[in-house]
């Protein structure tokens, strides 16, 4: 039942996106997110469709993946966009029943849900075309600034590495548990919501017990292998700029600063 | 010559603790041990589970500091803070579970993460990762994820994550209790090849008695003291007294033993099949 489950989602292929640096497209995905939320009128959400149309094609990943991540969110989508459509006030346009459209509500609810839609599409973008390594490194060395207010961005980014690693580990061990309670009774599928959460508290427990092993373990062989921080530490893959990225980099500003003017005039 | 590792009267004690933090009893793991190891030997040492012989090996990786006595690695004393790095990168460590020894989620990366720690530039990481992972037979699974391969195959990564460091000595804490045999085969001849072809010594820790037939020297611990050294055609002729500390003998020495108990005239301490082979039929 776990096993589908993939984190970072990358998909494997060779576009001009996959080969960007990481910090490229984590600065790139911030901007887009503050470009969605600058822009409030039609004009500027065209020229993000059209950015979006041509990043979309530049990346080689199917669009079907893309969509995939909207699947999760259309509750959400669903609900957003009926409280916007007859919760705002405004000049009423359309009636159904007591029910009431304004004209803000229409206006507004649209833009709530394309905003949400193109955030997923976005963001899951990134995640496509950059394995999940690349972004932890591209992470650490994005916020190393912070680590002189003492943020421990080098340990954070360990963290997330390792946590990486071991997450089909426990997958798999989640489901020998599971199997091996089930060979002895336990009843995961019956039941209510409330019931089938009690029946994961025996397999929690052991889980947590043998990640704590794991996590003792590893700590060990980390350093038996001389690690002692991110001190003195060099790097087997250091990220380096290419033109690629220094070209992405001026595209992204000429984007949101586009964005930007078109929303004022 | 300078030995690689130097035990004297070395002792561990563990304290067990009550909730409140008051200590309750002492566990002598390991009890007045004198060892000595020269550079390039392959050593095995073998026990049972409890017989110290972990806390041992995790002595000469700078894990563990002794209570008593003294431990020097390649002329280092272990209890010397400011030499914990060095002695680690002098000797590095094998340990028992493929996978809660491999850190990065690909292959050549983790080879690459103990010399990240010791600052080695980025070109001569890449050669020392090319060169470890060729030595162990695991070049052409680089790029692969850890969690894709055999357990044999784990192990072997983590070997040539040892390897990488460029260390005069490596101990392997029974690398083979959790695989099969055939990965057993594979990880024991990667340890038998470094200590041939690169010189160097090997400190294979094992309950297998098999394991240590091909090794210089053994050493053979319970309950913290070592009660037996030599060759291993000096241990296993002794196989009344393995047998009396609850050792397996591998299969053909204990049936070459029977047979000379039944009076064929054939020599004690006969390890393969071939020797037996050729003591009966001359």
């Amino acid at each position: 039942m776990f096993r589908e489950i993939t984190l970072g989602q990358y998909y494997p292929a060779d576009s001009v996106l996959h080969r960007l640096d990481p910090r490229v497209k984590l600065f790139a995905t911030l901007i887009y997110i503050i470009v969605l939320f600058i822009a409030e009128k039609p004009i500027p959400f065209l020229v993000i469709t059209a950015a979006l149309i041509a990043v979309i094609v530049m990346s080689k990943v199917p669009f079907s993946y893309m969509v995939r991540g909207l699947r999760g969110i259309v509750m959400l989508l669903v609900i957003a966009g009926v409280f916007n459509l007859f919760m705002t006030p405004g000049i009423v346009v359309y009636k159904i029943g007591p029910f009431e459209i304004s004209d803000i509500g229409l206006k507004n609810a649209i833009i709530m849900v394309v905003r949400m839609v193109y955030l997923i599409i976005g963001t899951s973008l990134m995640t496509l075309t950059t394995t999940p390594n690349q972004l932890t490194d591209g992470l650490e060395r994005s916020l190393r600034p912070l680590s002189r207010l003492g943020a421990p961005v080098h340990e954070i980014s360990m963290m997330m590495s390792i946590a990486l690693r071991f997450i089909p580990i426990l997958v798999e061990e989640t489901d020998k548990i599971m199997k091996a309670q089930m060979a002895r009774g336990a009843d995961f599928e019956s039941g209510g919501l409330i019931t089938r959460a009690k029946a994961m508290v025996p397999i929690l427990v052991p889980l947590f017990v043998s990640a704590f092993r794991r996590a003792s373990d590893l700590a060990m062989a980390m350093e038996a292998r001389c690690y002692h921080g991110g001190e003195g530490r060099t790097k087997m893959k250091p990220l380096t700029y290419k033109a690629s990225d220094r070209v992405a980099y001026v595209l992204i500003m000429a984007f949101l600063v586009a964005v930007a003017v078109l929303s004022l005039i | 010559m300078k030995s690689m590792i130097n035990a004297k009267q070395l002792t561990h004690e563990f304290f067990r603790r009550d909730e409140e933090g008051n200590v309750e009893g002492i566990s002598v793991a390991l009890d007045h041990v004198d060892l000595d190891v020269a550079p390039g030997a392959f050593i095995a040492i073998l026990g049972h589970n409890g017989s110290g012989k972990s806390t041992l090996a995790k002595h000469i990786n700078a894990l563990l500091t002794p209570s008593e006595g003294t431990l020097l690695v390649d002329g280092m004393d272990v209890s010397d803070p400011e030499r914990t790095l060095s002695i680690r990168e002098s000797a590095g460590m094998v340990f028992q579970n493929p996978d809660n020894q491999i850190i990065a989620t690909v292959v050549e990366e983790d080879v690459g993460f103990g010399p990240e720690n010791m600052g080695i530039p980025t070109d001569e990481i890449w050669q020392r990762v090319e060169s470890a992972l060729k030595g162990v037979g695991m070049w052409k699974y680089r790029e692969h994820s850890p969690n894709r391969l055999s357990g044999g195959q784990k192990q072997r990564v983590a070997i040539a994550g040892v390897m990488a460091m460029e260390p005069k000595c490596i101990i392997l804490d029974e690398p083979t209790a959790m695989l099969d045999p055939g990965g057993r085969a594979e990880v024991l001849q990667v340890a038998h090849e470094l200590n041939r072809k690169k010189g160097i010594t090997i400190i294979l820790i094992t309950h297998y008695m098999e394991e240590v037939v091909d090794a210089d020297y053994v050493y053979v611990m319970e309950k913290g003291h070592i009660i037996m050294d030599g060759t291993p055609r000096e241990i296993f002729s002794r196989v009344d007294d393995l047998i009396a500390h609850r050792l397996t003998v591998p299969q053909i020495t204990l049936l070459a033993h029977r047979l000379k108990a039944a009076g064929l005239d054939i020599p004690e301490g006969i390890l393969t099949r071939e020797e037996l082979i050729k003591a009966l039929c001359p």
